[in-house]
């Protein structure tokens, strides 16, 4: 994908100025509520004019104000996934799918909809009629219902911010998913920066409706540890499980794990939230967390709130937190041994 | 022997016509004004806001003369129509304008309120999955507004039933071509001996009214549960 950006759109009190180009094809709008996120939505989608500007996605011009390229929505084949689904209440799950489906030429649709309502696992809601959905249901419907319009870019609007906890790490999966699956250029939005993290390669961080930063959401994800009380969401890819009854056990690398056994065992990606990492200089003996993983650590960082603890754990790399006091009483620093220690339940599956 | 008489069950026939009729031409310019007031930024809302509502709060006689100023042989309107041989007052015709006009502000209101209740991003959505806005407007909007337009088309119905004052001035009380219920009523009461043949067609009026506001209360219903 090739998207490139140069716009400009005043409100009252607000004026929205962005200028940008991406490549990637999972890219990010990062940015506090009220930055100008959704404005810039909406101009990419064709939903606000821009006041100037061109807007460009791969050869194609969606805005152009000095040739008066203005393409409608519905032209532009910018998908949106809104922050509430926004699923036509009138209509049944099916419906809701096909919608934009049916509405582009035959020889134009390349995605196969049996495939995509099976890895959507939507497959028994379909003659449902939307108000009787869960809110994890309904954005897997919204998802499939702007995949299956067969768009060149699709543009999450928030999609996670309405889910609590539990429900949002049923949901990235899916997502996750799809987006490996059907290879779909995106635009994720959102003010959270473990959604950022998991969803996304490269992030545009905005403020006061400029482009403050333009860069890989690992580094955003290392900049920002301990902001607000975030962590660092560490992605490992676990495999060869094997059932030990009310444990899990996995391989990351070399290194065992122990999960807790809330589903079938299957090798995927998994989410350690560096929050629930703790660092002890000497193998503690007796502790209730199943995982004490010897490690070295490989180098620490400052941040505006934290510090920030780069392990090697065999060959693999975790990344963990501890305030500056505990980094002089432990005395970490490169080169020096440590054992992180975390719970079987702190590892979440995401795909 | 009917308590009603011929030239009774003809009136009857005439309101009911004349209602359904207005009813059905107003619907259509009744939604595109509504969309208009509700969904776009046209330049003169206000005004146009005006002009609609103003039957609403002038007396139908008030509404009826200007009519006939503007729809009579020497008006404008009627000068024209005049041309291609079309007369409106005291005809049938008179009687369906005089009960659109006065009906029309219950109809635009009412399908406003239910286009402004329409959540935007529903709009945005079907337009982003490559409707267009007429496409967009007949298979969300409408559907999403039908109990709006549903109450509208109700009132306005029951009030094109029960219209009296700016009929009576355009369209003239002419048994068997232009006096509906409203206006039977009245020539009966101003008739010596005519109050129970007025009190019968009143009953008539009370039962068709009802009847309008049933039928659309079930309607409502039936479109809610969808």
């Amino acid at each position: 994908m090739f998207l490139h950006v140069d716009v400009e759109k005043k409100f009252e009190g607000f004026q929205c100025r962005v200028d940008f180009s991406l490549q990637s094809e999972k890219c990010g709008v990062f940015g506090p509520s009220g930055s100008g996120k959704t404005t810039l939505m909406h101009m990419l989608a064709g939903l606000l004019q821009p006041d100037r500007g061109i807007i460009k996605l791969n050869d194609m011009t969606l805005f152009d104000r000095e040739a008066g390229i203005n393409l409608p929505a519905e032209a532009r084949r910018v998908g949106v996934v809104f922050q509430h689904a926004h699923l036509f209440p009138h209509m049944s799950v099916k419906k809701n799918l096909f919608y934009g489906l049916n509405r582009i030429p035959v020889q134009q649709r390349n995605i196969d909809p049996e495939h995509l309502i099976s890895v959507l696992q939507v497959e028994n809601l379909l003659n449902r009629s939307v108000a009787k959905l869960s809110g994890g249901e309904r954005q897997r419907v919204a998802l499939g219902r702007t995949i299956l319009a067969c768009p060149h870019l699709i543009l999450l609007d928030e999609p996670l911010s309405g889910l609590d906890g539990m429900l949002k790490y049923q949901i990235i999966p899916h997502l996750r998913r799809v987006f490996a699956e059907f290879s779909i250029p995106m635009l994720f939005i959102s003010h959270s920066l473990e959604e950022m993290r998991l969803m996304t390669e490269e992030v545009l961080v905005m403020n006061n409706g400029l482009i403050e930063n333009q860069m890989s959401t690992e580094e955003l994800a290392r900049t920002k540890l301990g902001c607000g009380g975030r962590g660092y969401t560490n992605i490992l890819r676990l495999e060869s499980p094997e059932d030990l009854g009310k444990l899990l056990s996995y391989r990351w690398g070399d290194v065992p794990l122990m999960l807790v056994k809330t589903e079938k065992p299957a090798a995927g990606e998994f989410a350690l939230n560096s929050r629930d990492i703790l660092l002890f200089k000497k193998h503690p003996e007796a502790t209730s967390a199943r995982n004490m993983l010897p490690c070295i650590v490989r180098k620490t960082y400052q941040t505006d709130w934290l510090v920030g603890v780069e392990l090697d754990c065999q060959g693999n790399t975790i990344i963990t937190e501890i305030v500056p006091q505990s980094l002089d009483e432990l005395d970490v620093r490169p080169g020096s041994e440590v054992v992180a220690v975390f719970k079987a339940s702190a590892i979440q599956r995401l795909y | 022997m009917s308590p009603l008489s011929p030239e009774d069950l003809l009136a009857i026939r005439l309101s009911l016509q004349v209602a359904l009729t207005a009813t059905v031409l107003a619907l259509p310019v009744g939604f595109a004004v509504a969309y208009l007031l509700a969904l776009t930024n046209v330049r003169g809302k206000a005004v146009l806001e005006g002009i609609v509502n103003l039957p609403l709060v002038l007396p139908p006689v008030v509404t009826g003369y200007l009519l006939l100023l503007l729809l009579g042989r020497n008006g404008w309107l009627g000068h024209f129509l005049g041309l291609f041989d079309i007369r409106i007052i005291f005809t049938l015709r008179g009687a369906v304008i005089a009960s659109a006009v006065v009906g029309f502000p219950l109809l635009v209101r009412s399908i406003r309120i239910g286009l402004e209740g329409i959540d935007k991003q529903y709009i945005q959505a079907s337009r982003t999955l490559g409707a267009k806005w007429w496409d967009t407007l007949f298979t969300i909007t409408i559907p999403l507004c039908s109990r709006a337009i549903l109450a509208g088309t109700t009132l306005m119905f029951a009030r094109s039933l029960g219209e009296f004052g700016a009929t009576i001035v355009l369209a003239g009380n002419m048994p068997g071509v232009t006096q509906t219920i409203p206006l039977a009523i009245y020539q009966y009461t101003s008739t010596p001996g005519g109050d129970s043949m007025a009190l019968s067609l009143c009953l008539v009026s009370i039962v068709l009214s009802f009847a309008v506001l049933l039928i659309g209360e079930a309607a409502n219903r039936k479109l809610s549960r969808r």
